[in-house]
């Protein structure tokens, strides 16, 4: 489970994250909305450590981020960035194995190479793409090999950053039903940000609205459609009238 | 007004301290980084192979026209005072002591610092140092321990063969164009220089490899975002680099020629 109690972020005097209470409880797939700028990639960054909070407590499992042993709370962690983040360097296979070649889950190259092509395919990729460089490949198959990085070594707990960003609707509807699919096939914990809609709808079991640097509505995908909140009205049926746009 | 222009004396003043600081700080992270493992030893071969034998051709063209521009030079000025017979020696020394050296590190900065700089930071701006962190490896380890390891060893190789090539395009000239006889000019050039000579040459080689790294690797991961910011990254890591280098060359020569 992981839990943030009054999570505060500040990039000089530009307050990104006011006091952010959020819990996500162990297999579920929590999705967080919100408004650009809100801070939503700087919530994910603050739980991996990649940015460190000015203040509140984050907690994985009762345990504080900040002592738990590094490595091991990393390989915990899977992580599909926006753009892919794939190294340029590096071929596929590489990129899908990184993990697998070095560091504590090091296993022998053959055994990484398999893995990382079974990966491959099981987000639906062949082998001919194993050796290809990441320049070789369309942003949408760039996503899919970010997502079999991120899965490769099987990880408890997988945060998604706005997996459908620059896709076209169709293939943007194949990475939500492969996340939806490896989620729940894996039984992982996910926290997946996004500013789109069928994202949400498709991979949510909760969903949580970030405005002002506070969680402004959490519920189900259900509830999110009933709730009255004016904030979350306005964002989920895009409305430029509204309490947002007056607040901006 | 006293204040104000205080101030702006103040400024950059402080700036450039704050600047010194980080980079020394970043420097000491990098040495007590490659101290202590895990070591990448392929990031390290493939850094050896971009930052020595790739920056050999234009290290060797440099140390080439260099060391025949030496010897033209050396002789107008000597025959000024009879004295053409030092031209091999001259050159020589000229070349192993100190520019073979400065040069080979100011092309290699030119042509190392900015690559490093433009590739870490461009990592930086697309996430893939965040992925690295996500996976567990540590960027300073990963990314600059084995560029700073290649650098500090490759560039006194760099340095070794481009005084070989100077002193060769120094005995081309006296050879081919000053009327010296092809032995009496080896055996000048080798008769005059000393151990040293060469030595403090190949240790400068080192600190500037060291340098060339280290500014490569710390404005590439202090980018700015976008293609502005990493344009301005590789732009500062080469001016740093190269003004670091000729400092660098100036104590070194202190510290082991001042009588």
């Amino acid at each position: 489970m992981i839990e943030m109690q009054g999570v505060q972020k500040s990039f000089g005097p530009k307050v990104v994250l006011r006091s952010v209470d959020l819990t996500v409880p162990r297999g579920e797939s929590m999705v967080i909305i919100g408004g650009s700028g809100t801070g939503k990639s700087v919530l994910l960054k603050c739980i991996l450590g990649l940015i460190q909070p000015d203040g509140g407590l984050i907690s994985l499992d009762g345990q504080d981020v900040r002592t738990a042993p590094r490595d091991a709370f990393l390989a915990r962690f899977g992580m599909l960035f926006q753009g892919g983040a794939l190294f340029d360097s590096l071929p596929v296979w590489q990129n899908v194995a990184f993990r697998l070649l070095r560091g504590s889950l090091k296993r022998p190259q053959e055994e990484a190479r398999a893995i990382a092509i079974a990966k491959l395919r099981r987000v639906g990729l062949g082998p001919d793409v194993a050796d290809l460089f990441p320049a070789e490949l369309s942003g949408g198959m760039q996503k899919r090999v970010g997502l079999a990085r991120a899965i490769a070594a099987e990880p408890g707990i997988i945060f998604f950053d706005e997996p459908t960003t620059g896709l076209d609707p169709i293939m943007a509807g194949v990475i939500n039903d492969l996340i939806r699919e490896i989620v729940v096939e894996m039984g992982a914990t996910a926290m997946t940000i996004t500013h789109d809609m069928t994202s949400v709808r498709a991979i949510a079991d909760r969903v949580a609205m970030l405005h002002d640097g506070r969680v402004q509505w959490t519920g189900t995908i259900a509830e999110m459609d009933e709730t009255p909140d004016p904030y979350v009205q306005q964002f989920i049926h895009g409305r430029a009238e509204g309490p947002i746009a007056a607040l901006r | 007004m006293i204040a104000r222009a205080l101030a702006a004396l103040g400024r950059p003043a402080l700036g450039t301290l704050a600047a010194l600081g980080r980079g020394g700080i970043f420097a000491g992270s990098a040495l007590s980084h490659l101290l202590r493992p895990p070591f990448y030893a392929r990031e390290f071969w493939l850094s050896c192979i971009q930052i020595g034998w790739l920056s050999l051709p234009v290290v060797g063209l440099t140390a080439l026209f260099t060391g025949a521009a030496l010897a033209l030079q050396i002789y107008a000025g000597s025959a000024r005072f009879s004295a053409e017979s030092v031209v091999p020696s001259i050159t020589a020394i000229g070349m192993v002591r100190e520019l073979g050296p400065v040069l080979g590190g100011l092309m290699v900065a030119a042509r190392v610092a900015s690559s490093i700089a433009a590739e870490i930071g461009t990592m930086k701006v697309t996430e893939q140092i965040d992925a690295l962190v996500t996976l567990s490896t540590h960027p300073m380890k990963y990314l600059t321990v084995p560029r700073m390891l290649a650098a500090t060893l490759c560039v006194p190789v760099l340095v070794g063969i481009g005084d070989v090539i100077g002193i060769m395009g120094g005995w081309m000239v006296g050879t081919g164009r000053l009327g010296f006889n092809s032995a009496t000019y080896m055996k000048n050039t080798w008769e005059y220089l000393e151990f040293w000579d060469v030595g403090s040459g190949l240790v400068k080689g080192a600190a500037f490899g060291f340098i060339v790294a280290l500014t490569g690797c710390y404005y590439g991961m202090n980018s700015g975002r976008g293609a502005q910011g990493v344009g301005r990254a590789t732009k500062s890591a080469v001016v740093a680099a190269s003004i670091a280098i000729l400092a660098a060359n100036y104590l070194l020569t202190e510290v082991f020629f001042a009588a």
